[in-house]
């Protein structure tokens, strides 16, 4: 039994040397989002049932601004890429794959534009 | 052909549960989750930047009954996603493989994530009296 593809099935279809980069950079954002996810739950519980300036103030400040930039980005690109083999696995009909491949790419640069914006806003509004 | 030699996937329909495949079916959907989760923690800055008119909104749909299931769904996926997520990245440095610690993380993992949801839910319920 072998395990490797036919030639014909691999010609034209090859790595192109990027075989692991979306393999790696869900791990590159996996270990960036272990401490930024402990902040953010952590900032979140303190904030609970916080008026509108408390929570201003928090993300005003570089405290705030910077890690929750680097959250948005980071969980953003990691969800893009979980979320783009979910697509792969289960949906078959090549039309619809592709054309919500291309939805999830837009949606994720839209997301992580507006959030990053939102935070900037506040920050560079103080 | 060579393709139809390889090893299949289990069939889900005739594999008898256990903790590792479960866990691995929910690491995916507490993902798919946190995507939505995403969405939502977007619009709250947006609604933070817009004003406290916007943030007052925002705050009342977080606080609805339904608000605070979807928060404390998905403060469990946030959890789960971290502790499993973790425990991926033991497995990618070549550790873990053995099935005994298969079902010791897991069985962890899945301590861990409930803990934490708890604890962060105390926490913050305090802060709000």
């Amino acid at each position: 039994m072998t395990m490797r593809s036919t030639i014909a099935r691999v010609r034209g279809l090859g790595s192109a040397k990027h075989g692991v980069e979306h393999w790696w950079m869900q791990r590159v954002t996996a270990v960036a989002l272990i401490p930024l996810t402990l902040w953010f739950a952590a900032s979140l519980v303190s904030l609970a049932g916080a008026e509108w300036e408390a929570a201003y103030l928090w993300i005003a400040s570089p405290a705030g601004a910077v890690p929750m930039i680097l959250f948005l980005v980071a969980g953003l690109w990691h969800g893009k890429l979980g979320l783009q083999v979910v697509i792969e696995d289960y949906i078959h009909a090549e039309v619809l794959k592709v054309a919500l491949l291309m939805l999830l790419s837009l949606a994720t640069v839209a997301l992580g534009i507006a959030g990053v914006f939102a935070v900037c806003k506040i920050s560079f509004g103080e | 052909m060579a393709s139809a030699q390889r090893p299949l996937s289990p069939h889900l329909q005739v594999y008898r549960w256990q903790i590792t495949m479960a866990m691995s079916i929910a690491h995916r959907a507490t993902g798919i989750a946190l995507s939505g989760g995403a969405v939502a923690l977007v619009f709250w800055l947006l609604a933070l930047a817009n004003g406290p008119d916007a943030f007052e909104v925002a705050q009342a749909i977080a606080g609805s009954w339904l608000g605070y299931l979807c928060l404390f769904g998905w403060t469990f996926c946030l959890f789960y996603h971290l502790a499993n997520g973790i425990r991926h990245l033991v497995w990618d440095m070549g550790y873990g493989f053995e099935i005994k610690q298969f079902y010791a993380s897991g069985w962890l993992t899945v301590v861990v994530a409930l803990g934490l949801t708890v604890l962060a839910w105390i926490a913050g319920l305090y802060g709000l009296r």
